[in-house]
């Protein structure tokens, strides 16, 4: 479903890699690896269509990515946490819902936030969130996502090991369902299901 | 699409109600520098009603720029800009949502106490309407051309006098045509052309200004 071919990223002056392609279809999870500074922030930010590639194609669905379509099957998880401050953390799930022109009901986001171990933090600003509990709150949208290509930047940042585990299994219940996922991560954690395939850069 | 720009109005109105210390320093920004020039010119009736309406409109041009840096320098550093330009929609309708956000809050207290500030300077009932209808015509206007300077600036060093440099020389035809509008009022030949002028320009700026800031956007997020 998702096709890259003969990628080619230069930052500044230097060429981080090229001439990077793979093919990833229903139900695969691409681990991508590599040294700091071995550009996969980068290349995440090409698959997502953020950063025009210097040479390549990446293709989705046999289309190019570069059409709200697209971006209406992605889910995308950068390191940082794309959450406010002043809002609470159910107030920022219903608000990214509603922005990213999903149907996320009051109810489904508060069973999301138990999930993630905030039972009880709903109506409590995130600025006064723990730097783990911040991530959590940034994770809960994965819980009732639909969309069929998440993309995640180093998922597992900031997190204890019971959470870790949690979001193992929530990554391989979403490959199970037919999903792909694409993460960055210096830690492998082993997600049960699914065929996984890594990627190494650099 | 017109559910994106409520969604964003909502969820902006939402966060600058947690945060209003920023509206009301603007506001009171405002309210200070207009009633410095009174003190300090002197009880002349004549001098202070020429002047009024040039004073209250540069006034309202600074405090609208103090806000503009934050438009999308805080989404942007907590990483829900991206979010907002990987969404399926067009990112000019996000902006849009923005800039009428940004609107509400700056924008529209300004015209609600220009009237008060006005006193200060004996301007008659008549002209006192019509400042206030320039300011509600003409503020849109700011926040719109001021949404490509903040796009433009996003991430630079010392981007806040960057984009006051930027932003300033693109407020001028609203500044004349909002002053002109109040002056032609005061000296009787009426500020009609003035206001049709300035409303023009306030669709032209809320039209075309959120596609070319999504665009400035894009490049900063690259």
């Amino acid at each position: 479903m998702l096709e890259a071919d003969n990628l080619e990223c230069v930052r500044g002056e230097r060429r981080l890699f090229a001439g990077i392609g793979f093919r990833l279809g229903a139900g695969e999870l691409l681990y991508l690896q590599g040294r700091n500074g071995a550009g996969k922030t980068s290349l995440l930010r090409m698959l997502i269509g953020l950063l025009p590639p210097v040479a390549g194609e990446i293709r989705w669905r046999g289309r190019t990515i570069r059409s709200g379509e697209f971006r209406a099957d992605l889910c995308y998880l950068g390191h940082l946490n794309a959450i406010k401050e002043e809002l609470t953390p159910l107030e920022n799930l219903l608000a990214a819902a509603r922005l990213a022109d999903e149907a996320l009901s009051e109810d489904e986001a508060i069973d999301a936030l138990e999930q993630v171990g905030l039972a009880g933090r709903e109506d409590l600003a995130c600025k006064y969130l723990s730097q783990g509990q911040k991530r959590r709150v940034a994770l809960a949208r994965l819980v009732k996502e639909k969309r069929p290509l998440w993309i995640l930047d180093e998922p597992f940042v900031a997190l204890d090991v019971a959470a870790v585990d949690w979001l193992a299994g929530i990554i391989s219940g979403h490959l199970q369902r037919g999903g792909l996922a694409i993460m960055t991560t210096h830690q492998l954690v082993d997600i049960p299901a699914g065929t996984v395939r890594e990627l190494r850069l650099g | 699409m017109l559910n994106v720009i409520v969604a964003v109005v909502v969820r902006d109105l939402r966060l600058a109600m947690r945060r209003q210390s920023d509206i009301v320093s603007a506001l009171f920004f405002f309210v200070i520098v207009v009633s410095l020039f009174p003190l300090g010119i002197g009880p002349e009736p004549d001098l202070l009603r020429k002047l009024a309406p040039g004073v209250l409109w540069v006034a309202a041009l600074l405090a609208t720029m103090l806000s503009l840096p934050r438009l999308f320098a805080d989404d942007h550093r907590d990483g829900t800009l991206e979010q907002l330009a990987l969404a399926p929609h067009p990112l000019g309708l996000v902006v849009t949502g923005k800039v009428i956000a940004h609107w509400l809050v700056s924008g529209l207290p300004l015209a609600l106490i220009a009237p008060v500030l006005g006193l200060q300077f004996d301007l008659s009932a008549d002209a006192l309407i019509v400042l206030t209808g320039a300011i509600l015509l003409g503020t849109p206007a700011l926040s719109g051309i001021g949404a490509i300077g903040a796009a433009l600036t996003l991430g630079v060093r010392g981007g806040g006098v960057l984009l006051s440099l930027l932003v300033l020389p693109l407020y001028i035809p609203v500044l004349i045509f909002g002053a002109g509008a109040v002056d032609a009022t005061v000296s009787g030949l009426g500020g009609e052309g003035h206001l049709s002028l300035l409303a023009a320009l306030t669709f032209a700026s809320v039209g075309f200004a959120p596609w070319a800031s999504a665009a400035a956007l894009k490049i900063a997020l690259e």
